[in-house]
């Protein structure tokens, strides 16, 4: 692979897995709302 | 139609049509949703086309400005109304109704004959075994398998598509009958890891091919001068609209089934970046396959790379041949194509039943049986038959296109500029979000992706009225194409003339007016 390749391949995995990353993070540890149970089937 | 309820949603009627059990449900089955077999078929060659790793930079200026804004419409209005589509355009704003059923419409167009592809998947998994394909797989996808005669309607079934097909649309059913939670919840409780998983395997065996690094050299290598042209940025738009599965009203029906006090802002990034990211590993594991077999073959990358069912069913089986240990790259890679469309699958359908279950106050096996057997039998009748195929490429390409894009135009447009939902939306998301919706969001919304999805949707307008689509004569185009998507615009039409049941409300979500 060229170098620029790898550039740009890393970059893609960081922005976007990294992206999941921090929205995960986000929902887990950051949100006030609740993360609520329904014991419901309906 | 009638609005005897109060403002809020009466508690009978959340009970009665079901809720995913915890806001992690949810997102599985918003992620299954939106992660289908475009990530893993559509995704590696658009990126590949418009610029290859330079395309990350408009594919995320899409995402940011146009998947995620889209994705958090669609969020607000199934949240805040909490109805189908139908019911929650009903509720927004009256005479907008039938927007939801265009959803509907579309929903079950694209059922129909989504359901034959995952048939294919289904079948492609047991073949992979002893690669039933031979030395020809194009041959034998389109001989020994479809069977596809000349081009026309044929009557004609084939057996080897019948029975996937309907074992497929067995299971469907099943899980839609089963409801929300105990169906489609619990279906991507289990599918969507073991997609990941599976998948993930997948690309690590496709890593350590011969050639691999050649072909993800040619999936990365930046070609600049790509942003500079608007066809990139079109494709990119595109790809972000068509892969997260908004606009058409799944987003919608699944976020009417979620707790009130659901952080979906927070959610909707997680479902965003989910899907983004699966198809970039989709990226890396396809092209490091491609990269295999051009080795193989001794020929460049941009001989062998190609999408769709191209590369799915005639490209995959001859990677297959020549890999070491080929049949369980089969076995992974079908089995992902399986598990990831069915979960689609179940998605749109459940658009469909959830709609006809608001209207008319049926039950869940009601509206199953009523919906889904209509649907099971309209797609053996057409699409397990020797001209299948043919039928299946126009549809795909004119519902996509002038259902799915004009839909969502118009859509937009209508909560925006006509009902003028869009304060009231920001302050339901506002009241849970971890993420403020302010202005910004309702300029991208209101203006920017209109504007490009407009563009998008002109684009295609141009191309396919300069040179019809496929070499299929005019009067297939007509009828499949043109027909089908003018067909159900008149369905819409004429299911939001039908009355709401007396004890159906419409005017829940108006108290956060």
């Amino acid at each position: 692979m060229s170098g620029a390749a790898i550039v740009m391949m890393v970059f893609a995995m960081l922005v976007l897995w990294g992206g999941l990353g921090l929205a995960i993070y986000n929902l887990v540890y950051r949100s006030a709302a609740p993360e609520e149970e329904y014991p419901r089937e309906l | 139609m009638s609005s005897a309820g109060s403002a809020a949603v009466p508690e009978h009627d959340e009970a009665h049509r079901g809720s995913f059990s915890s806001r992690r449900v949810f997102i599985l089955a918003a992620v299954g949703s939106a992660v289908g077999l475009g990530n893993i078929w559509r995704f590696p060659y658009v990126a590949y086309e418009n610029g290859g790793g330079t395309f990350i930079l408009p594919y995320l200026v899409a995402l940011l400005t146009a998947g995620l804004p889209f994705l958090l419409l669609d969020y607000a209005l199934g949240h805040k109304y909490r109805g189908s589509a139908p019911l929650t355009f009903a509720r927004m704003f009256r005479r907008s109704e039938g927007v939801g059923w265009w959803q509907v419409g579309i929903c079950a167009v694209i059922a129909i004959y989504y359901a034959a592809v995952v048939a294919w998947a289904l079948s492609y998994t047991f073949f992979s075994v002893n690669q039933s394909w031979g030395d020809d797989p194009e041959g034998f996808l389109f001989g020994e398998y479809l069977r596809a005669g000349d081009l026309g309607v044929s009557a004609s079934l084939v057996p080897g598509v019948v029975i996937p097909l309907a074992v497929v649309w067995l299971v469907v059913l099943v899980i839609m009958a089963l409801g929300v939670q105990k169906g489609i919840g619990a279906t991507a409780v289990v599918f969507i890891p073991l997609l990941l998983v599976v998948f993930g395997f997948l690309v690590v065996r496709a890593l350590f091919l011969p050639g691999a690094m050649t072909g993800l050299d040619a999936l990365f290598s930046p070609n600049w001068s790509a942003l500079t042209q608007t066809s990139v940025w079109a494709a990119a738009f595109g790809q972000i609209f068509f892969s997260l599965s908004v606009g058409f009203g799944i987003m919608i029906t699944y976020s009417s089934y979620v707790a009130k006090k659901t952080d979906m802002t927070g959610s909707a990034l997680v479902v965003g970046f989910s899907n983004s990211s699966f198809e970039l590993l989709a990226g890396v594991g396809v092209f490091a396959v491609l990269g295999f077999l051009a080795q193989a073959s001794a020929v460049r990358v941009d001989e062998v790379v190609t999408e769709g069912l191209g590369l799915a069913f005639v490209a995959f089986p001859a990677i297959i041949n020549e890999a070491p240990a080929g049949a369980l790259i089969g076995l992974l890679f079908f089995g992902s194509l399986l598990l990831a469309g069915l979960t689609s699958l179940v998605s749109v359908m459940e658009v469909v039943i959830s709609a006809f279950r608001d209207k008319f106050e049926l039950t869940r096996v009601r509206a199953t049986l009523f919906v889904g057997v209509p649907a099971a039998v309209v797609s053996l009748l057409f699409f397990s038959t020797t001209s299948g195929v043919y039928v299946l490429d126009i549809v795909d390409y004119f519902i996509n296109r002038f259902g799915i894009l004009l839909a969502a135009v118009v859509s937009m447009l209508v909560v925006a500029w006509v009902a003028r939902a869009l304060p009231g939306l920001t302050r339901h998301m506002n009241l849970t979000g971890s993420i403020r919706l302010g202005r910004w969001w309702s300029v991208l919304v209101a203006v920017v992706i209109p504007v490009m999805l407009g563009f998008v949707l002109v684009r295609e307008f141009l191309a396919v009225v300069q040179a019809p689509y496929g070499d299929y004569p005019s009067w297939m185009l007509w009828l499949f194409g043109w027909g089908v998507v003018i067909g159900v615009v008149v369905f819409a039409a004429l299911a939001s003339r039908i009355k709401w049941r007396p004890a159906t409300s419409l005017t829940v979500g108006e108290e956060e007016r």
